[in-house]
């Protein structure tokens, strides 16, 4: 039984600017606060803060039992979390990186996503595996992949990324409040970006993506990292008169149909943006589901611009590798304006 | 060693660190472990005085913005010169991201080997011209790789040892309990170095392990298991060197705990004060290798003034090609991102090449018309 909405909330008198890094330092200590049954760990995670500081503080806080370092083994971290989680705890994970997650492969896959329908609801797993993923840092090998199609691939988990410190906030206390498992990607490049944050606002509901931008020419597709990336696209297409909605899908599986397909049926075109590599990806479900239920309504195919379908670049490359607005744009023209 | 293995307790490790020359420099003779000839402690030296300045050089050059990333062997030198030199030119080393030091005493062209650090690529030597495999970033699954390398290579009747080097935070990885498990069943020549350095970035050795060290976990695989003193050059290269023999032999494999101390931060991205204090730190210091094999080889009148000026002004010749190679304004060629992922390239890879190939072509247009305008 979850405490989550028995126990008072600390007093806090409106929003505050806060960087994600913060806002998700802030998710964990309160959801420690107010629910005893919520416990971190992972490699790095205690003394340290963790190497992105998301855990910053929070042994010192909580203590040890609350909040500790493991040995380095990632398929013992998620192991020991499906344990914990059938034993009347919330583990929160952490992953060092989107590339050292991979070790948990089995676990996540077989046990974590599994679970629940194995024993016909009998045992749910209430945990969340924190993964900081995507590139943008000038990160080397292992530390930059978009690993989000393998788990949006396995059923049974629910896959979310937030774009901005404000759904950083609330996504992850919702995503620790689920009686499912959750795999919850943090994109690293947007941890020391600022924005206003109200940690009293009512938490957005897991599987529901938001309008990040009105408009009415065509609407863009993205989630995590590339939802920045997006909304400067939609920026410069505005000064050539062109209106471009942009949708955060903020939780990518359980799948938002709806929001999507009412956004796409608006304005009849659509690019999907992702950092991923574009075959078999997250990216093209969306377009394949786009394409399904808007068929009627398009006036061009459905567009993605993705990573490329290589190993992520080494740091001198990855500026050609990351979709940017230039390449959106680009998708954008492309969409059979002309009548 | 080969053939004295009668009974399980002959797997197990010491309970002192074999250690040859102390941290002032002084002998102590061992009843197993012998003293390497001079020869082969000034060839160790010579690469520990190369070593000390790449790592010193490395640091410079993160400073300065020139490599991504530096995850340095500063204090662990001796470590990684000694899994070079115990090696025959047809054995093979498999080291990590921070074995650098080692993968240069192999013979690799520094620049070569810090383009993995300065961002070029993933990996920029290439691995058969020296028998080094590509330094691996996710911990212990290279001990995998060098298990099965070891494997095709008794399987084809060579005599080819591998040498595959972790840390202590690797040892709590599955991978390392499969590749020694697998090395250990299949008799394989493969000689496991573990650098206990202490930290797996923040992580102390006491939240890796319960057993009474690293070396310790071998009697459970059915390997022996030795700790040495990984700041004394002499003692790892006469521990490494007889479990190298002993798997040419057929012998099998080992397992070797070096303890040593990571005297720097993770990396140039880690900040070693938020959990460690200066005077935990301080007495590795005293420790140094350098110092040491330097004290003992000026008191046996086997290294003068001259030999040792001339040293680190080798060492600083590799430095200085280091840095030059580092300066130099590099711009990688985009295509290359395409050019590598499969044997041959697929027709999609094709077109997401000519896209990058028309965008450059389309900015230069692009700054040509600029140009021309202003």
């Amino acid at each position: 039984m979850t405490l989550l909405h028995e126990a008072p909330r600390p007093t806090i008198t409106g929003p505050v600017s806060m960087t994600m890094a913060q806002a998700l330092n802030r998710a964990l200590a309160d959801a420690l606060e107010t629910d005893p049954s919520v416990l971190i760990f992972g490699e790095d995670v205690g003394t340290l803060g963790g190497v992105f500081r998301i855990t910053d503080g929070l042994t010192a806080r909580f203590g040890e039992n609350r909040c500790f370092d493991t040995p380095l083994a990632e398929a013992g971290i998620v192991g020991t979390a499906v344990g914990m989680a059938m034993n009347g705890m919330r583990p929160v994970v952490e992953m060092q990186f989107d590339a050292f997650a991979y070790p948990a492969f089995e676990q996540i896959v077989d046990h974590v996503a599994k679970m629940g329908n194995r024993t016909r609801g009998a045992v749910r797993l209430p945990m969340v595996i924190r993964i900081p993923y995507g590139g943008g840092i000038g990160g080397v090998e292992h530390h930059c992949d978009s690993s989000e199609a393998y788990y949006a691939h396995t059923p049974g988990l629910t896959v979310v990324s937030p774009s901005t410190p404000q759904d950083a906030y609330g996504l992850l206390r919702a995503a620790i409040a689920s009686p499912d498992p959750v795999i919850f990607m943090e994109p690293k490049k947007l941890y020391w970006a600022s924005a206003e944050v109200d940690v009293n606002a009512q938490l957005p509901e897991i599987g529901r993506a938001r309008i990040a931008r009105a408009g009415t020419d065509a609407t863009l597709i993205a989630y995590g990292p590339s939802v920045p990336v997006a909304l400067a696209a939609a920026d410069v297409a505005e000064t050539d008169g062109v209106s471009l909605q942009v949708i955060d899908l903020r939780t990518i599986t359980p799948f938002d149909d709806e929001t999507v397909t009412d956004a796409v049926r608006s304005t009849g075109r659509a690019v999907v943006v992702a950092e991923a590599p574009g075959f078999a990806s997250v990216a093209s479900e969306i377009a394949a589901r786009v394409s399904e239920r808007c068929f009627n309504y398009l006036e061009a195919p459905v567009r993605r611009v993705t990573g490329f379908d290589t190993p992520f670049a080494p740091p001198k490359l990855e500026k050609y590798y990351l979709p940017g607005v230039d390449r959106i744009l680009d998708a954008v023209d492309d969409l059979q304006w002309d009548e | 060693m080969p053939g004295q293995i009668q009974t399980a307790a002959d797997l197990l490790p010491r309970h002192e660190p074999v250690q040859l020359i102390d941290s002032d420099g002084v002998a102590h003779a061992d009843a197993i472990f012998r003293m390497p000839a001079v020869d082969e402690l000034i060839a160790g030296y010579r690469q520990l005085v190369i070593g000390r300045r790449v790592n010193d050089q490395a640091n410079a050059l993160v400073r300065q913005g020139r490599l991504a990333v530096y995850p340095s062997s500063h204090g662990q030198e001796a470590c990684e010169v000694a899994a070079a030199l115990v090696l025959d030119d047809a054995d093979w080393l498999f080291p990590t991201y921070r074995d650098t030091v080692a993968v240069l005493a192999r013979g690799v062209d520094p620049v070569e080997a810090f383009v993995l650090l300065r961002g070029d690529w993933h990996s920029g030597y290439d691995p058969h011209r020296h028998n080094v495999a590509p330094q691996s970033t996710p911990l212990a699954t290279q001990l995998l790789h060098a298990v099965g390398f070891a494997h095709a290579a008794k399987l084809r009747g060579e005599n080819t040892v591998v040498l595959a080097m972790c840390g202590d935070g690797a040892t709590s990885e599955g991978d390392f309990h499969e590749a020694l498990n697998f090395a250990a069943v299949f008799q394989l020549p493969v000689v496991f170095l573990v650098q206990n350095n202490g930290y797996a970035i923040s992580v102390p050795l006491s939240r890796q392990t319960a057993a009474p060290s690293l070396a310790h976990k071998a009697i459970g695989y059915g390997m022996p298991g030795q700790r040495v003193d990984g700041n004394d050059l002499a003692a790892l290269l006469s521990v490494l060197g007889d479990s190298v023999a002993s798997a040419r032999a057929g012998h099998g494999p080992a397992l070797i705990e070096a303890v040593t101390y990571r005297i720097q931060s993770h990396t140039n991205a880690d900040d070693a004060s938020r959990y460690r204090s200066d005077d935990e730190v301080a007495p590795w210091r005293e420790r140094d290798p350098l110092d040491r094999m330097r004290g003992y080889l000026r008191e046996a009148g086997s290294l003068s003034d001259g030999d040792d000026a001339e040293m680190h002004a080798h060492a600083e010749q590799v430095a200085s090609t280091l840095r030059d190679g580092m300066n130099a304004e590099v711009d990688p060629d985009p295509a290359e991102l395409f050019a590598h992922v499969y044997a041959t390239q697929t027709p999609q890879l094709r077109e997401q090449a000519t896209l990058v190939a028309d965008e450059l072509a389309a900015a230069e247009l692009n700054d040509v018309e600029l140009n021309r305008e202003n």
